[in-house]
């Protein structure tokens, strides 16, 4: 295997390069995934049966919590990514564990919104509208703890292994992941929850 | 469910004579490598491999087997259908009999067959020593075979989808559909389908990252840039038939809303989502079927391939139109004036690039010396008839004529003049042509040739009297007709057209087995005189492909190389790197397999144990340490001096 040093580890074999390349190209696949899950949501989100509608269930005080909540994580991991270029595995570690404390945080108020819906009678079967929004905040949601277990997985590999090419490949990979989902939920926020809220 | 309603397909006296035969085969397979003490083998070399070339012998083995599976379902209802009122068979098998044969064909046997060429010949024809990604290569095998196989079984246990292979709601909602038979449909293909997006990933980044020294992008073999543009295809199509079979199982197996009649669902947006993945669907199986034609044709004609850039253009072109015409499928279905309107634009125009490249095959054919042999005349054969199914696509286009043909034989007269002069023409072209690159020894061209003249003359009287049929107004999926209609006697003679087909299918099967038997092994590299890169390395070939990676100045390299005397092969031999074969593919997706087949059933608990299992497998996956493989210089030098006959 040639080590290229004069490209951040990450980068640094041809392995590694493929394997990023190979991420991107997966990343496009799922942009169709949520493109087709939000286009099932925009078809579906006028017919709620006689369940209710976007307005009369969301609320705006916990979609900023979980907002603010994801956001800061994406820039936590942007700058874990940056001290491990620069090799500082304890300053990477610490900011890789305060986004998936953050990723944990989203998820809880997540959790409790649904259980909300629920408790308001607004289930997952009750109309097409509810089965969309659900469906959507769900896949997201799956990705954030899919991610989660995945993100605790390489802090154990670094801890024990160090930054080598192949750690730093599986953080950065990680670390596209993480910025993914953040994009899918400005999205989010955007069409789904204020749009919802206008209307 | 009970157990009875579990195994009520039994009772139908052939379903139950076609699983003892699955039995049967099951046990003979097994005691056969237990007699041989072949299990070590087999999972050494087979059931753990990442070697591209024997994935791809994989998927073609499986998508012969699917062939024949799909291919019984085919007679069984030409068949039924050969005389008015027969009683072969009822309602209800004859829906199972045709959405498996639908998606079994698509799906088991069009997609594999592609799929094991391009696994073969892509690493080769760019001078690569293997995928970008041979593991998940593994992965996206064995999820398609645990899908496939979970199709498969549904006949056996609990009963096949039977609500068409494209599933329309509410037919396919659990209101109608009230067996597990479309439980079975959303899970295998989902299985399969994860598959498939993982080779997408795997073959763009390969083709885009891991060409030889020298090959740019318009320095590609056709065949090359077909499969790259079906691979961005599949990574842009899959997701959404993802998305879809995951609303229809939220649908059938959660009491979600998305298709229901009532509570604001839309049955209509299955249609649509399942034809945004479909009609790419259809292109993905086309295009590397192009490619082969393209390849063959200059093989053949000993001519360069006339108008590369434009052959290469109108495919991109194609890919872009495949994913703007998917309501072509369901012009009768309600929307107006306007959106039948632009989609039946896009959909003409892609006659416009299709006609390109018959063009550029016809011009590449002109004054040259055309050698007619069994793959060569596949290409030929599949010029004019594909042209038929080309013409009466074009009439079907039409949004205002599509009234009549709508749902009728002539539709499926058109699709099957598509897909089998396109698809299976080009595989099998395609399997003649590499088969003695994978195994060392050719398919004997008698036979082959016999079964070329089966196939071509009996597909027409197949599947001609269903364009008469049709405009007479004969609708698809009836199980029986009435004598007074008139349409026995066509009906009979597709049925016996029928037959010859199967004869020649069946030739070519015993023709691998006299062909292993009686053809002269050791072939040279370049049986064919290629002029691509895949003929430069020894037939079969090492596993590290290619001793050294040659370099590339221009298209055809190889061929200019031969006429000048030059061996592109030649230069120092250093070690080389290869990935480690591993077990875990197969033993997780085969965890994969029991987690979507207690799904099928509602057994929540065990398939959630049995994802536990291949969460374990993933997290085994990214904690171990492999680094791979060196084959050292002298072992490089011992392999090339035994393949090229040095003593």
């Amino acid at each position: 295997m040639k080590i290229d040093s004069s490209l951040p580890l990450e980068y640094s074999t041809e392995e590694n390069r493929l394997k990023i390349f190979g991420f991107w190209v997966f990343l496009g696949a799922e942009i169709v995934l949520f493109a087709t899950l939000f286009t099932v949501y925009f078809t579906l989100q006028t017919r709620t049966g006689s369940g209710p509608n976007g307005a009369e269930i969301f609320e705006l005080t916990p979609v900023l919590w979980e907002t603010f909540l994801l956001l800061t994580s994406s820039f936590t991991i942007g700058l874990g990514v940056h001290a491990m270029r620069i090799g500082n595995k304890k300053a990477m570690m610490a900011f890789f564990i305060i986004t998936l404390l953050l990723g944990l945080g989203f998820l809880g108020i997540e959790i409790d919104e649904f259980v909300t819906y629920v408790e308001e009678g607004a289930t997952i079967q009750t109309s097409a509208f509810l089965s969309a929004l659900m469906t959507l905040l769900g896949t997201h949601g799956l990705h954030v703890t899919f991610g989660f277990f995945w993100g605790v997985a390489i802090l154990i590999q670094v801890a024990s292994r160090g930054l080598n090419p192949q750690t730093a490949n599986k953080a950065f990979i990680f670390s596209l992941y993480w910025h993914f989902l953040d994009v899918v939920w400005i999205f989010i926020f955007s069409f789904v929850y204020l749009k919802g809220l206008i209307s | 469910m009970s157990m009875e309603e579990v195994f009520h397909p039994m009772q139908e006296p052939m379903i139950l004579a076609a699983a003892i035969s699955i039995v049967v085969g099951a046990v003979v397979i097994v005691a056969g490598l237990t007699y041989f003490k072949k299990w070590g083998y087999f999972y050494k070399n087979w059931l753990s491999t990442v070697d591209h070339k024997k994935i791809g012998i994989m998927y073609i083995a499986t998508a012969l087997l699917m062939l024949f599976r799909g291919g019984i379902d085919a007679l069984l209802m030409r068949a039924q259908t050969a005389v008015p009122d027969n009683g072969l068979l009822d309602a209800q098998h004859y829906n199972e009999i045709f959405t498996t044969h639908g998606l079994l064909m698509i799906l088991f046997m069009a997609m594999p067959f592609v799929i094991g060429l391009m696994n073969i010949v892509i690493p080769l024809q760019i001078g690569a020593r293997d995928v970008a990604f041979p593991r998940l290569n593994a992965v996206s095998f064995w999820l398609f075979a645990a899908g496939c196989g979970l199709l498969n079984l549904s006949f056996i246990i609990g009963g096949s989808p039977d609500a068409g292979w494209t599933a329309y709601f509410p037919l396919a909602g659990t209101e109608f559909s009230p067996s597990v038979g479309n439980n079975y449909y959303s899970l295998a293909l989902q299985l399969s389908g994860i598959g498939t997006l993982m080779t997408g990933v795997n073959f763009i980044a390969t083709i885009i990252k891991m060409r030889a020294p020298g090959m740019t992008l318009m320095k590609m073999p056709m065949f090359t840039w077909s499969i790259l543009i079906t691979n961005v295809i599949i990574v842009f199509a899959f997701p959404v038939l993802t998305v879809a079979l995951a609303l229809m199982m939220l649908d059938r197996q959660f009491g979600t809303q998305f298709f229901a009649m009532q509570n604001g669902g839309m049955d209509m947006l299955w249609a649509n989502l399942f034809w945004v993945w479909g009609h790419p669907e259809v292109y993905i199986v086309i295009l590397p079927a192009f490619g082969i034609f393209s390849e063959i044709i200059a093989t053949f004609a000993r001519k360069n391939l006339y108008g590369y850039k434009s052959m290469v253009m109108s495919m991109v072109v194609i890919s872009l139109l495949s994913f703007l015409v998917w309501a072509h499928h369901f012009y009768t279905m309600g929307h107006g004036v306007m959106v039948n309107s632009v989609f039946s634009i896009t959909t003409m125009a892609i006659a416009v690039p299709t006609g390109v490249k018959i063009f550029n095959w016809l011009l590449t054919m002109r004054h040259g010396k055309i050698q007619f042999t069994t793959p060569m005349l596949y290409a030929l054969g599949f010029i004019p008839i594909f042209t038929i199914g080309g013409v009466t696509g074009v009439m079907l286009a039409m949004a205002s004529a599509d009234y009549q043909y709508h749902n009728t034989m002539f539709l499926v007269a058109h699709f099957h003049y598509v897909l089998i002069p396109g698809t299976v023409f080009g595989v099998l072209a395609g399997y003649h042509y590499w088969w003695p690159k994978m195994f060392g020894f050719r398919l004997n061209e008698k036979l082959g040739k016999a079964a070329f003249w089966f196939i071509a003359i009996c597909f027409n009287v197949t599947f001609f009297p269903l364009f008469i049929l049709g405009l007479d107004g004969y609708a698809r999926r009836m199980y029986t007709y009435s004598e007074s209609t008139g349409y026995g006697p066509l009906n009979m003679l597709s049925f016996i057209g029928g037959i010859g087909l199967a004869v020649g299918f069946a030739l070519i099967v015993y023709n691998i087995y006299y062909s292993w038997k009686h053809m002269p092994r050791n072939e040279k590299a370049d049986v064919w005189d290629g002029r691509t890169l895949e003929w430069a390395t020894h037939s079969p070939v090492p596993e590290y492909n290619f001793a050294v990676v040659p370099t590339v100045t221009r298209l055809d390299e190889f061929w200019f190389a031969k006429k000048e005397g030059r061996d592109i092969t030649a230069g120092k031999i250093e070690k080389i790197h290869m990935p480690n074969n591993t077990g875990t593919p197969f033993w997780m997706s085969g965890f994969f397999f029991l987690a979507a087949f207690f799904a099928v059933f509602n057994l929540w608990i065990p398939a959630i144990i049995s994802m536990i299992g291949v969460f374990g497998f993933m997290i085994h996956r990214s904690f171990e340490k492999d680094h791979g493989r060196y084959i050292s210089v002298e072992e490089v030098m011992a392999t090339e001096k035994s393949l090229r006959g040095d003593k």
